[in-house]
């Protein structure tokens, strides 16, 4: 017992085959069970999140003929927040000359990962990638195009081939709408169900196997239960949890919380990538923070005033006064290094004082000697978007003056645990995209995001689910008035109706804010053991506060945003608290997790590979208290490695 | 800076609606228009009321979501703009606000500012997809498509959802967005395929949905996503190209 957490000794078994890795994915899909074509529209399956994952898996178990009921809590499939990836979808199809394969993309993807994702899932979605492209421009997706009328491509931080495919910069959003209208497509053929507007705030387990879900019709109120003989997961992320992140607003941590705390193991939750080219915080009210794609960074050159609290403006300081921290501190990678180095350094600098803007909060991101050399037009060609997009976020116009970016909360490696069939730890419980963790290990490389989504929806899920399926052929589905469903539905009744009657004084979203104020100074970008302690105790007495003091108001029979933003801040409250959890335990630096004790003499992370080559699956006891578990991790492709951007 | 509000609120589908007047005094320039609600929603809380109910959720102008009129404008004063990224800086000296929902018959009230869209989903749902099955798509690279082809169907498909072109538009018409998803598709080269078929059933989705269109081209000064008009010459083309071959494609 270590600061109110214990160790099991358990090892989990990840079921990934055994053999040559890079074959391992065509051994397990001969393996998989099949359902008698007959038998399918007996088996129905809950998939919960209408994203690139959740569209994909819906549409293509669909089509297969099984019976599925889609949720969404919002109004229209499309509106899911992989929309709003810019930059591009990764996948390996090797048709050039450049030294691009299977195998290069997994060592890009393990490395970037610092050794702390799972090889054999990386292969599965580099050997899928090729599939998911071809897939995605057939149902729509317009990418982008050579003049010879091939796909186009272009290169993206961390690597060194060229293997990234996208429309402009609204690549999300072109395989969003693609595959939200594939899912719509059978919504119209009659196989997908969609349930809009329904949240899903509680799993079913009954006889050791997820067997339903409970969700609250958002405009009636309405509770109700789902069952199905498999739930699918795919609601994504929850860098939302630090309230200012580059997420949407809505996007949350409940229906994976839920299930957490209904059994399914939670894998390295402080794995949280945070974006280096973020717009700053520039005022009280602001909701978010703004996504600028990295692709500024080929051009644009980092720095910071040489002298803290320098006053002057931007292009009042001459050269020699000013610090380009990352040409000086990495120079072979210079002001593209990967997003986890990036974000440390502004970091380091802002905290020495020498960061710029009103609030001292943010570093300089300069075209002044790109615009020089190439000429504003060619600027403006490459990055025309995105400066109007800064100019009309913060009033500046960046051809004249520096942008001012910081790192800002972005895309979650952590997530729920699951094996290598995507089941977690709760039979008959899959999860898909963002919401899982088998991939990314301890930092994403950009453009890997999309593809991992893709590739669980359309060409994982429908294969693997189908397996578990397969074994509950007759078997009928979970009587809506069971007991579990019963319990799960008052349990969900009870909260619901404590959050609108008590009699607190302050809003869900001040206890957000405040949440998110804590988790960036103590769980952010950099963590320490005291600063991790202290919020450890923040996290908790803000948990006890919450219950004590929201007030929520309203009814709970008609649309009402406050109530759900309140289930949401509750589920993120305790999320919070079991990454400060896993943040304290792991005491090594890896990728985004960066521990100030554990770093090389130059500053640098330093990992622990005797002790933490390993996922930690975290199980939450019914009374809150956490509980370690282990999955050793094996690397037989690429050797581990210390990453170097020096 | 103080701004004053009239808001609409609306209990539900079927009560009445009234607008209700507000000022925010310590508004901001660099204030989003909703992030003005979200300040406004603070201060109505204090008073012991409910919050205004609107929709947002990407507020980068992806998604969709958000939508309410200001000052009779579909999304705000800023042309081609969503709602999300509406600043105050940009509305000069416009310091009175009115603000009401999404106004159409085809996107009933569900509360205060939120309106129901799942019209346009319908559209959709009859015919705006394409029929492959998963898995089967041939090889993208050996499927060739022009440079020129790509980048206009993406000008097409560039269409966010938002349904602000349905309350721009005098009669209530959908034909940018739907003749958008046409167009989208029609350029695509399995899309192709199903090009007449599509024509017809989102067609006859639209009549049934929405009014008609007498080219009026208020929808275009309010989109976001910057679609041409010509996305409504392409629910006539496509519609009558499928009358006069008569075939699926």
């Amino acid at each position: 017992m270590t600061h109110g957490w214990t160790v099991s000794d358990r090892l989990l078994d990840a079921h990934v085959p055994a053999g040559d890795p890079l074959g391992a994915w065509d051994r397990r899909r001969a393996e998989y069970r099949l359902v008698n074509p007959a038998n399918r529209r007996h088996l129905k399956v809950i998939v919960v999140g209408t994203g690139l994952a959740g569209a994909g898996a819906a549409a293509a178990l669909g089509e297969l003929g099984y019976q599925v009921a889609c949720f969404t809590f919002h109004d229209a499939p499309r509106r899911a927040h992989s929309v709003a990836a810019q930059g591009g979808i990764n996948a390996p199809r090797a048709r050039k000359v450049d030294g691009d394969s299977v195998r290069r993309f997994v060592t890009d993807a393990v490395k970037g990962g610092d050794f702390r994702g799972r090889e054999a899932d990386v292969v599965r979605l580099a050997t899928e990638s090729v599939r998911v492209i071809d897939h995605l421009q057939a149902i729509g997706a317009p990418f982008a195009r050579e003049y010879g009328g091939q796909l186009a491509t272009r290169s993206f931080g961390g690597v060194q081939v060229s293997r990234t495919y996208y429309t402009r910069g609204q690549t999300g959003q072109q395989l969003q709408v693609a595959a939200s209208q594939a899912l719509l497509r059978q919504v119209q053929r009659g196989s997908v169900r969609l349930h809009t507007r329904a949240e899903m705030l509680d799993l079913v387990v009954a006889d050791g196997r997820a067997q339903g879900i409970v969700t609250r019709d958002l405009v009636s109120g309405a509770i109700g239960v789902h069952t199905a003989h498999a739930v699918v997961l795919a609601t994504g992320g929850y860098g939302s949890v630090y309230f200012h992140s580059t997420l949407a607003v809505n996007s949350n941590a409940t229906a994976t919380w839920r299930a957490h705390r209904r059994g399914a193991l939670f894998g390295c939750p402080s794995f949280v990538q945070f974006h280096p080219t973020a717009l700053p915080v520039s005022s009280p009210w602001q909701s978010k923070t703004t996504l600028m794609s990295e692709s500024l960074r080929n051009d644009g050159r980092i720095w910071v005033p040489a002298n803290p609290g320098d006053e002057r403006a931007a292009n009042d300081i001459p050269e020699a006064e000013r610090d380009y921290y990352l040409e000086r501190r990495y120079p072979a990678y210079g002001n593209l290094t990967p997003r986890d180095v990036a974000s440390r350094a502004a970091r380091a600098e802002i905290v020495a004082g020498r960061g710029v803007g009103p609030l001292r909060n943010s570093v300089y991101l300069d075209f002044r000697d790109a615009i020089a050399r190439l000429g504003r037009d060619t600027i403006a060609e490459r990055y025309g978007n995105l400066f109007a997009m800064y100019t009309d976020v913060t009033g500046e116009d960046p051809y004249v003056e520096p942008m001012r970016i910081a790192p800002g909360a972005h895309f979650t490696m952590g997530g729920l645990w699951s094996d290598y069939d995507q089941m977690t730890s709760v039979p008959g419980l899959f999860v898909g995209g963002e919401a899982g963790s088998n991939y990314h290990g301890a930092n994403r490389l950009g453009a890997n995001s999309l593809l991992s989504a893709c590739v669980d929806g359309w060409f994982t899920l429908p294969l693997s689910v189908p397996n578990w399926l397969a074994g509950l052929v007759g078997t009928p589905t979970l009587e809506q008035d069971a007991p579990e469903a019963l319990e799960a539905l008052e349990t969900v009744a009870r909260r619901t109706t404590h959050l609108l009657e008590n009699e607190g004084t302050r809003r869900p979203t001040w206890f957000h804010r405040r949440l998110g104020e804590i988790l960036d100074e103590g769980c952010g970008v950099s963590r320490s053991e005291a600063g991790l302690r202290a919020a450890l105790e923040q996290v908790r007495q803000l948990g006890a506060d919450f219950w004590a003091d929201v007030r929520v108001g309203g009814r709970g029979d008609r649309l009402n945003q406050e109530l759900e933003r309140a289930g949401r801040v509750a589920d993120f409250l305790e999320l919070a608290e079991l990454m400060v959890v896993d943040a304290l335990d792991r005491t090594e630096s890896c990728g985004a997790h960066f521990r100030e004790e554990f770093t090389t003499e130059l500053g640098e992370a330093l990992r622990d590979d005797e002790r933490w080559v390993n996922v930690s699956a975290w199980e939450t006891t019914p009374v809150g208290k956490h509980i370690r578990h282990t999955e050793p991790l094996a690397f037989e492709l690429v050797p581990l490695q210390v990453r170097d951007y020096r | 800076m103080r701004i004053e509000l009239e808001v609409w609120r609306q209990d539900g589908p079927r009560e009445r609606g009234r607008f209700e007047a507000h000022v925010v005094d310590d508004a901001t320039p660099e204030m989003s228009l909703l992030e003005l609600l979200d300040r406004l929603n603070d201060q109505l809380v204090e008073g012991g009321q409910e919050p205004i109910q609107f929709e947002s959720d990407c507020r980068e102008g992806a998604c969709g979501a958000c939508g309410v009129t200001v000052n009779d404008v579909p999304h705000g004063p800023v042309p081609r703009t969503p709602s999300c990224r509406q600043h105050l800086r940009s509305f000069g000296a416009v310091t009175r606000l009115r603000i009401e929902p999404l106004r159409s018959a085809a996107f009933p009230v569900v509360r205060d500012l939120v309106v129901d869209r799942t019209a346009l989903d319908r559209l959709i749902r009859a015919g705006g997809h394409v029929d492959v099955m998963t898995g089967t798509a041939p090889d993208a690279d050996a499927v060739l498509v022009t440079h020129d082809d790509a980048e206009v169907a993406l000008d097409f498909a560039a269409c966010i959802g938002c349904g602000a072109c349905v309350a721009a538009c005098p009669n209530g018409a959908a034909h940018l967005f739907a003749g958008a998803k046409l167009a989208h598709l029609a350029l695509v080269p399995h899309g192709r395929l199903e090009r007449g078929r599509r024509a017809v059933a989102v067609v006859d989705a639209l009549e049934a949905e929405f009014g008609p269109c007498s080219t009026y081209g208020e929808c275009v000064e309010v989109c976001p996503a910057g679609i041409p008009l010509t996305a409504v010459a392409a629910v006539h083309r496509e519609r009558l190209r499928s009358v006069f071959r008569g075939r699926a494609d």
